[in-house]
């Protein structure tokens, strides 16, 4: 009993450094204007794929990635071929997605697949994570100049013959991947804030914009370790431990820069 | 012969081209073309469709008509302004988003001061956010550059150096200019001709034979006076 404790909680702490870490670079670009809540809502599009794998006996990891993904090509065909703002795409897909995922998740699962259970977590999980993170972070990286440039300036992306749209589509993909391996530790409605959370708490510490995506991977990480590691020492979930971890993260950090802001100002 | 030479010499021809949006009109029966080496600018009044000609240029917008760039041209663009926005992006940054190798030579051929490139680009005044627009835009030795309005948001004896140094750079590197404004006064001293826009094309032609008056007449919806060599230079 010791033992599985142990290696549940070993593979939930990998799963966690890897995800946390992961989402922490990727939310990096998306806590910039109208990119905030994407994260977040995406995520809630995985809970009808999670039932679809626990209704019909595939795994769910296949189902919430296939669906996560469609929304991702969708929403990135409906912004470039009407109007719409992202936010309101996103708006109306996911909590349509939630309603549907909640109808048709049975009951005995629900519960798990809102908040996760890092007790479930498993050797296969931990091999599916790892790689994908990794593959994640590299391909990030990549791209990364190419979105903060389209983020400053869409005009000055094209000028400068980025494929913007093309971009785009990669990132969302990426972001539907990360939440897609972080469902089962954090849950999908606590998943966007793994991406979002660490990267606001970096923004407001960070002055330039390699430290600002360091400090995101790393603030992702602190807070994913201990979230888990809290967990199994307090015998709570982890998904809304690591969020709070965060979060306290990113309140530290915000009274910091006011502390430090109001010296540097009296001190002028 | 000449009519060859000529084309040689367009480095850009735009045809009838026309932009809707959601059943407005927003661009209609606009021609033009731009000599490799001088300066377009583009005058008219605000939603006249100027900042939409430059996205249609950059193939942002859908339209019809024709947009001919010559071959294997560099187009460096000069917002009025950057997107608000959260990314804490250094100026250094900013232009190594171009610059991969040899940043110093980078930096220095583009005349800007080191210690500008630690400041985020949030924190600029509009003169210095300008000059770094600009040094982005020419950094990789582009043909073209197309200015929006670039001292929009500067203070007013900060404008003219800014122009200065944009005409320093025409006569140093050959660079093809269309340029957005509102100042009368630029568009008579550094431009060679003139397109004036209010959704229609009211005016293409040179500058010299235009008076202030008749610029400003077009610009606010006063009319339309076009000489016989104007009519001449519009039908070009």
């Amino acid at each position: 009993m010791k033992r599985h404790l142990s290696s549940t909680i070993l593979f939930g702490l990998v799963i966690g450094a890897f995800v946390g870490s992961a989402a922490g670079y990727l939310g990096s670009i998306m806590v910039s204007r109208h990119m905030a809540l994407v994260g977040d809502a995406l995520s809630h599009v995985a809970l009808p794929g999670l039932a679809l794998g626990i209704l019909f006996n595939f795994n769910p990891f296949i189902g919430a990635f296939t669906l996560l993904a469609a929304t991702a090509i969708v929403t990135w065909y409906l912004q470039r071929s009407t109007t719409l703002s992202i936010e309101a795409i996103i708006g109306v897909l996911f909590v349509l997605a939630l309603a549907i995922g909640i109808l048709i998740t049975p009951q005995v699962d629900l519960l798990e697949a809102l908040f996760g259970d890092v007790s479930k977590v498993t050797l296969v999980d931990v091999m599916i994570t790892v790689p994908v993170s990794i593959v994640v972070v590299f391909v990030t990286r990549a791209i990364y100049d190419k979105l903060a440039l389209s983020m400053i300036s869409m005009e000055l992306a094209v000028s400068s013959g980025i494929k913007v749209e093309r971009i785009n589509l990669i990132y969302l993909l990426l972001v539907a991947t990360i939440v897609a391996v972080g469902i089962k530790e954090v849950g999908t409605l606590l998943v966007g804030a793994v991406v979002i959370v660490p990267a606001a708490a970096a923004r407001n510490t960070s002055s330039s914009l390699h430290r600002y995506s360091l400090t995101s991977a790393l603030f992702g990480l602190v807070s994913a370790l201990s979230g888990v590691a809290l967990s199994s020492y307090v015998n709570l979930p982890a998904g809304p431990l690591v969020v709070i971890t965060g979060a306290m993260i990113f309140a530290l950090g915000l009274i910091t820069h006011s502390v430090s802001r109001s010296m540097n100002r009296d001190s002028g | 012969m000449d009519q060859l030479q000529e084309k040689l010499n367009d480095l850009l021809i735009v045809s009838d081209l026309g932009v809707k949006s959601q059943n407005r009109v927003i661009l209609e029966d606009v021609t033009f073309k731009v000599r490799k080496g001088t300066t377009l600018a583009i005058v008219g009044p605000n939603g006249g469709g100027k900042t939409m000609l430059f996205r249609t240029l950059l193939n942002l917008v859908p339209h019809t008509g024709t947009i001919r760039w010559s071959d294997k041209v560099r187009i460096g663009y000069v917002p009025q302004s950057l997107i608000a926005t959260d990314l804490p992006a250094s100026v250094g940054e900013f232009l190594r988003f171009k610059c991969k190798t040899d940043f110093e030579t980078c930096v220095s051929s583009v005349g800007l001061d080191k210690e500008i490139l630690r400041q985020a680009l949030g924190s600029l005044s509009g003169g210095q956010l300008q000059r770094v627009l600009i040094a982005w835009a020419i950094v990789d030795n582009p043909d073209v550059l197309l200015f929006d309005e670039p001292t929009s948001g500067v203070d007013i004896g900060a404008e003219e150096p800014i122009y200065q140094h944009v005409t320093r750079l025409k006569e140093r590197l050959g660079i093809t200019i269309l340029l957005i404004s509102h100042n009368m006064h630029v568009v008579m001293h550094y431009s060679d001709r003139v397109l004036a826009l209010n959704r229609y094309q009211l005016f293409y032609g040179d500058t010299s034979g235009v008076a202030h008056s008749k610029l400003l007449n077009l610009m606010y919806g006063g009319g339309l006076d076009l000489s016989e060599e104007d009519e001449h230079a519009h039908k070009e």
